[in-house]
């Protein structure tokens, strides 16, 4: 058994119970946090796949900055609040996880006739594919075939900004000055209650 | 590197699946959303093994863009929530039914 095997093996559990332990969670901090380890999985899966780079930038991009946004946001909504488990149509969960069982047997058959169990990795990838470092290699794709969508990419990101900003900026209204007087005539004189 | 291109893609296959029962059965839209980043992480696992399988870097190239996405989806997503939440007070999708008919 080969070191990449080694670990294909012991990270894959981990990678499918976590994202199961997700599922499960009430506390969506809990979810949160499994969702971390699942990304770290994920990253050690790209790191034996032969992609360094994107290694580096699951674990800084997903680990890092997308699951900070999520507890902050978690934060930002309450965290004590767990989550109504009251179903409006009975037969949800049972179809759910009937429509799951579903999906996965259809993608394992499409794996199964699609790639086969046999086919393994193409030889000395890091020779050609990876030619002079993973990073390096993979700019090249980027900046000579892609660059079109690595540009388009940059417009996307600046829309989602300004669109965060748009939805979450909360105006400040402007006081009239009917609203201070009856503020002040308020102070002055306390309603009387009844 | 010895391992099976399959295995990976299953992995994926299992990720994805789980990400697909989380957005049918859970009711937080918070992780509603989670389950999303759950789905994209499987198509971009099963990317990077096919890059690894067919010996070029296009499909890592091509989740290089997908977490991209990913990341504009998020911001967005979550500040469509943060909204809803002000809003509504809930982040519970069934309370949410405004543009249902």
């Amino acid at each position: 058994m080969s070191a990449d095997q080694i670990v294909f093996w012991v990270f894959a559990p981990i990678s499918i119970g976590s994202a199961i332990a997700m599922l499960f969670q009430r506390n969506a901090v809990h979810a949160a946090l499994f969702l971390i380890v699942n990304f770290f999985t994920i990253a050690v899966f790209y790191l034996v796949l032969d992609a360094p780079f994107l290694f580096a930038v699951q674990i800084i991009v997903y680990a890092g900055a997308i699951m900070v946004l999520f507890l902050f946001v978690i934060m930002l909504l309450g965290v004590d609040r767990d989550e109504v488990l009251t179903e409006r149509v009975w037969w949800q969960r049972p179809a759910a996880v009937l429509l799951g069982v579903g999906v996965f047997a259809e993608l394992f058959v499409a794996i199964r006739a699609g790639v086969g169990f046999a086919t393994k990795g193409a030889d000395a990838f890091a020779e050609t594919a990876n030619r002079g470092g993973n990073p390096q290699a993979l700019s090249r794709v980027l900046f000579r075939d892609y660059l079109f969508p690595f540009e388009a990419t940059s417009i996307l990101l600046i829309l989602a900004a300004i669109a965060a900003i748009v939805l979450a900026h909360r105006r400040r209204r402007a006081i009239t000055r009917a609203e201070r007087d009856a503020e002040e005539t308020a102070v002055l004189e306390p309603e009387v209650v009844p | 590197m010895s391992t099976p291109i399959a295995y990976f893609l299953l992995v994926s296959a299992a990720l994805f699946t789980i990400g697909t029962v989380g957005v049918m059965v859970r009711k937080n839209a918070l992780l509603i959303f989670m389950s999303v980043e759950l789905q994209l992480n499987g198509v971009n696992l099963a990317l990077v093994a096919f890059s690894r399988m067919h010996g070029n870097l296009v499909g890592q190239a091509l989740t290089f863009f997908s977490m991209v996405v990913a990341a504009a989806e998020v911001v967005v997503g979550l500040a469509i929530i943060v909204f809803v939440f002000r809003r509504r007070r809930t982040a519970n999708v069934d309370d949410l039914s405004v543009l249902r008919w």
